[in-house]
């Protein structure tokens, strides 16, 4: 932060060598407010994290038509308000800054990335170092003088120690190792079936759509398809219809461990592959022409041109289907919360995290699961950024 | 299914590519078709048809079911699988109806709280992103890089990290459980990837485009309208489907911070909900799935092409 203030200088000195000076002397006034302005937004941030540290925040008394909405015109009222004084204020601080007067450069520089600053600093790095200290923390809040205790390693010592932990964390690990092969081999065989026949735009989309649709629901559509009933009873779930058919006893497909975790586990895997088909789709059809034109004069056909011509070419598409699969898994939350709660031995990370944090109120372990997904994340995204530099690069 | 389909023409199914293969595409026109003319010699065995369609069958079979499911009567649903509705074809909106009017259900109070939430949480990031992406691209300043590389990396904290301590500071300033909470936290959690997203796009726009601007005496703010939101439209759209998306389906989130009050609660969480208290009312839940899907449907049919950008792009997102 404080770097933005040096380059005043610097901003003056182009002004002076690379533009004409068509703009009259004199600082504009409206824009050195704006500066202000920013400045103060910045504190403001630091000192409200500070007072809510201490919790010396005094009681604040919105007006209740600010917070509590309760009709639809108040809803749709509030929120044209809230787009309103958004554009407004922003507005505000552009005009100011676009004044006809010389605009320091900190100035242009606070406006255009203060607010993003003051948002960033509230919402994602305050929170991620207070969570990170939390996970060194006991049930209560690190910052409650009477009630925390410091209790170091513990937390992840029994996450990695009690059984019922690690079969959340094994069960993580079994999503992560799954969903994003699978999706990707079927997505990439699917693709590699489809290009350039009939109908490719919808039997693409057929397995793209999908991804449109929420978690939440995804998980109720397949939940359907599971649904048990005892056998005397008409099956009305598609898998146990099935199961009838072929004369087996229908199965409890969500509650029956160890296997649930893998029919959830379908679940994502339906999602991810449209996905996957689609980056690698596109991938396919920008493989030169002259490459496999020259495979075709060598005699390379049919499986031999898929395994030497298309895999090679499409590499790095594979590689970030695999890394965005990954990631996402790491986190699914809403797949495993709607269809089994997270019992019957089926919880990951994230699930457990939720449970931990808001049923149980043990924020310290909650903290702790927070922090070791943070940490399984960190070396999955070097990877992904060390190759999107690669391919930069390449560009 | 997939062979019912009339043919489509070249054109269409390489609009899914992405733009910066769009200048080859003219050139390379005749080739393709010659290409599709042999693709005898590919994959193209019964084997690999069958493959395909069979896919395609039990990728959309799961959703058809509850479709069918949704338009039977309650009676039944329970009674009956959905299967049997080809030999005992019945239609009824009627679950629709409960679901939506409902006094217990009342998806329309919710529907309407996914708007809500929804519009200022792509509206406020997208602005505040442009900006800041600007900055990074065109304004000079000290530790400029460094900044931006930490922004960048921001986009890696996993969501769980930051929900307890950000909760506690709405709760401190008695803004809990109101919209406030909801679209203050979408707007910060999409931030660092659409500042990333924008960036990439703004840093490959000519230099010369700006330094022309430039000396006609344009300032930093007309630079950004007149010269770059032009040539930004398509990340833009980008962003703007996946974010919407994003918030539309978003559990985690709406949860922590709004609860499940009718007041502010959006559709995904009141559908979770139902599905954990009423898990064997299908004619809810069917109906109830789908007034929740077909909003981000109609969004991402009409966006599908930018879609897939904003997905590569937002692979490390939260």
């Amino acid at each position: 932060m404080s770097d933005t203030k040096a380059p005043a200088k610097t901003g003056s000195t182009r002004d002076a060598s690379g533009i004409p000076l068509s703009k009259p002397p004199g600082l504009s006034i409206g824009a050195l407010v704006v500066g202000v302005l920013m400045i103060l937004l910045l504190v403001g941030v630091v000192a409200l994290i500070v007072l809510s540290f201490f919790d010396a925040i005094p009681e604040i008394s919105w007006p209740s038509w600010l917070v509590t909405s309760t009709q639809t015109y108040q809803k749709f009222g509030l929120m044209f308000f809230v787009v309103g004084l958004f554009v407004v204020v922003m507005g505000a601080i552009l005009l100011m800054v676009d004044s006809r007067k010389r605009v320091p450069n900190w100035v242009v520089v606070l406006a255009f990335l203060g607010p993003m600053m003051a948002m960033l600093t509230l919402g994602l790095v305050w929170p991620a170092i207070s969570t990170i200290i939390q996970s060194f923390f006991g049930r209560s809040p690190w910052y409650d003088q009477e009630r925390s205790e410091f209790v170091g390693l513990d937390n992840f010592a029994t996450l990695f120690t009690q059984p019922e932990f690690q079969i959340v964390l094994r069960n993580t690990l079994i999503w992560v190792l799954i969903v994003p092969i699978l999706a990707l081999v079927i997505g990439l065989v699917y693709a590699v079936v489809v290009d350039r026949t009939r109908g490719e735009a919808l039997s693409k989309a057929l397995i793209f759509l999908p991804m449109a649709i929420s978690m939440v629901a995804s998980s109720i559509i397949w939940k359907f398809v599971y649904e048990y009933r005892a056998p005397a009873r008409p099956q009305i779930g598609l898998a146990n219809q099935i199961l009838v058919w072929l004369g087996q006893d229908p199965y409890q497909f969500l509650i029956t461990t160890p296997w649930n975790t893998f029919f959830l586990i379908v679940v994502m895997i339906w999602i991810q592959t449209g996905f996957a088909m689609t980056v690698i789709s596109a991938a396919i059809k920008a493989i030169p022409d002259d490459i496999i034109e020259a495979a075709r004069l060598d005699g390379v056909t049919g499986l031999g041109m898929f395994r030497y011509v298309t895999i090679p070419s499409i590499r790095p598409a594979l590689l970030v289907v695999w890394v965005t699969i990954t990631m996402t898994t790491l986190k699914v939350f809403d797949i495993v919360r709607t269809m089994t709660g997270g019992n019957f031995s089926t919880s990951v990370v994230a699930n457990e995290f939720y449970t931990q944090s808001f049923r149980q109120f043990n924020f310290g372990l909650g903290a702790s699961l927070a922090v070791v997904l943070f940490i399984i994340v960190i070396p999955v995204v070097v990877y992904q950024v060390r190759q999107l530099r690669l391919s930069e690069e390449i560009r | 299914m997939t062979t019912s389909t009339p043919e489509m023409p070249v054109p269409e199914v390489r609009s899914q590519l992405t733009e910066e293969q769009a200048p080859r595409q003219q050139r390379k026109l005749t080739r393709a078709e010659k290409r599709a003319a042999e693709a005898k010699t590919k994959l193209t065995s019964p084997w690999a048809t069958g493959f395909a369609i069979v896919l395609a069958v039990l990728w959309t079979i799961p959703t058809f079911g509850l479709l069918i499911t949704s338009i039977r009567p309650q009676a039944s649903i329970q009674s009956s699988g959905w299967w049997t509705w080809f030999t005992n074809p019945e239609f009824t909106l009627e679950n629709y109806d409960t679901v939506w009017n409902g006094s217990t259900t009342a998806f329309s109070t919710f529907f309407v709280n996914s708007i809500i939430i929804t519009i200022p949480s792509v509206v406020i990031p997208i602005t505040i992103a442009l900006l800041a992406a600007y900055a990074f691209a065109w304004i000079d300043f000290r530790g400029r890089d460094l900044l931006f590389v930490a922004v960048f990396a921001l986009q890696i904290v996993p969501l769980q990290v930051t929900l307890i301590p950000l909760l506690n500071i709405y709760v401190d300033i008695g803004l809990a459980g109101s919209f406030w909470t909801v679209w203050l936290s979408h707007a910060i959690f999409g931030l660092p990837l659409a500042i990333f997203l924008f960036h990439n796009f703004m840093k490959d726009i000519p230099r010369s485009l700006v330094e022309a601007a430039r000396v006609d005496g344009a300032g930093h703010v007309r630079i950004f309208f007149v010269v770059l939101m032009p040539l930004l439209v398509p990340a833009i759209a980008a962003f703007t489907v996946f974010q919407f998306l994003w918030i539309w389906n978003d559990l985690l989130v709406a949860l922590t911070f709004a609860g499940g009050t009718p007041n502010v609660a959006p559709l995904t969480v009141r559908l979770a909900e139902l599905s954990g208290t009423r898990g064997q009312d299908w004619h809810l839940l069917s109906a109830g799935a789908f007034i929740a899907l077909v909003v981000p449907l109609i969004v991402f049919l009409a966006g599908q092409r930018f879609f897939v950008r904003g997905l590569l792009a937002g692979g490390v997102k939260g």
